[in-house]
């Protein structure tokens, strides 16, 4: 290993510090104290939706459509998973059947 | 006396309703926390290294990439510079969760330190029952999420890679659990506009700049549409 102990604290320390910089900077930035302006109340609201959207596309960052599979196991599992929730609005039952779903595509047909 | 008993009560409750939101994440960190932990240990790393960088930088990403950084020679600057990157997207979460975390006292201090994607898109998205306290529940989601993850760490630091399971394509529960909060979310809203603008973004973004670098430029890209069509959005909400 060519770091000493101290710098392996010393980086994962600013891996922390980091981290819970970009945690706690809104709340100490629009503090409960003061009014939150117009436009942050807006994006608090707007942006829950926007970002299910984006961790959807954030977990399938690594999936390449151009060589094999195709993305195609991906998008069965997640046509599976919303299939079985919009029939049973089931939270656990859609998202434990898509997964099972994309298990077996992988692991047998793909 | 009467007091503690109602708080037990009350907390009782809110840990009720908590844990079966957390289940799928159950499953998913224990599966990739161990993944993590054995690829540490692999990597030449002591179970401990896991375990207490899973307590404290309590964010997935970052855990897998800071390997490498360990790895490779000392360079803080970098090391910081990459870590504010990865981890920008709490910028938004913190946004969203400024009226949410609001009289929560001092639980708000950890719900803040742990507010990780997934424990956000549940805390962001239940609808809790009247009758529970929304600051312990959020405070047990948190918690429960962080405990299954720092568990997995341990776990595969300790066990290394002496474990072979096969278990492949697991790591789907997470996606599939994301894709059911983005159904719901889009099945409770009359128009999608921030939803479609959260897709293509990421989408455009993924394509043109890459799977390393494309979150950045996908949070400005949403902050530019959100700004711009504003009034339309807003309206759509009332």
């Amino acid at each position: 290993m060519t770091m000493t102990l101290t710098e392996q604290i010393v980086t994962i320390a600013l891996c922390v510090l980091g981290t819970m910089l970009t945690r706690f900077l809104p709340f100490i930035i629009f503090s409960s104290s003061r009014p939150t302006p117009k436009f942050i109340s807006y994006l608090g609201k707007a942006l829950p939706s926007a970002i299910f959207a984006v961790l959807v596309v954030y977990c399938l960052k690594n999936v390449n459509i151009l060589s094999y599979s195709f993305g195609i196991p991906e998008l069965i599992a997640i046509a599976v998973t919303a299939g079985l929730h919009l029939w049973r609005r089931q939270m656990l039952f859609s998202i434990a059947g898509g997964t099972v779903c994309y298990m077996l595509l992988i692991q047998l047909v793909f | 006396m009467a007091l503690s008993v109602s708080k037990t009560e009350k907390l009782k409750k809110a840990l009720k309703c908590a844990f079966p939101k957390t289940i799928p994440i159950m499953a998913g960190f224990l599966f990739l926390g161990m993944s993590y932990g054995i690829f540490m240990r692999v990597s030449g790393f002591s179970f401990v290294y896991p375990m207490l960088m899973a307590l404290t930088i309590f964010g997935g990403s970052l855990e897998f990439v800071a390997v490498t950084m360990l790895l490779s020679s000392f360079a803080p600057l970098h090391t910081f510079i990459v870590t504010l990157v990865i981890q920008a997207r709490h910028l938004f979460y913190g946004i969203s969760m400024l009226e949410k975390y609001k009289n929560t006292g001092l639980k708000k201090l950890y719900l803040i330190f742990g507010m990780c994607d997934e424990s956000f898109s549940i805390n962001v998205s239940s609808d809790i029952p009247k009758d529970v306290d929304r600051g312990w529940f959020m405070f047990f989601v948190t918690a429960l999420n962080q405990l299954y993850w720092v568990s997995g760490a341990t776990l595969g630091g300790l066990l290394g890679s002496l474990v072979t399971f096969n278990t492949e394509g697991i790591e789907f529960v997470m996606t599939a659990m994301f894709v059911v909060i983005f159904l719901e979310q889009w099945l409770k809203e009359k128009r999608h506009y921030s939803s479609l603008i959260g897709f293509f973004s990421s989408v455009l973004c993924l394509v043109i700049f890459g799977a390393d670098s494309f979150m950045i430029p996908t949070m400005l890209l949403i902050l530019c549409l959100l700004s711009l069509f504003r009034k339309p959005i807003e309206r759509a909400g009332e």
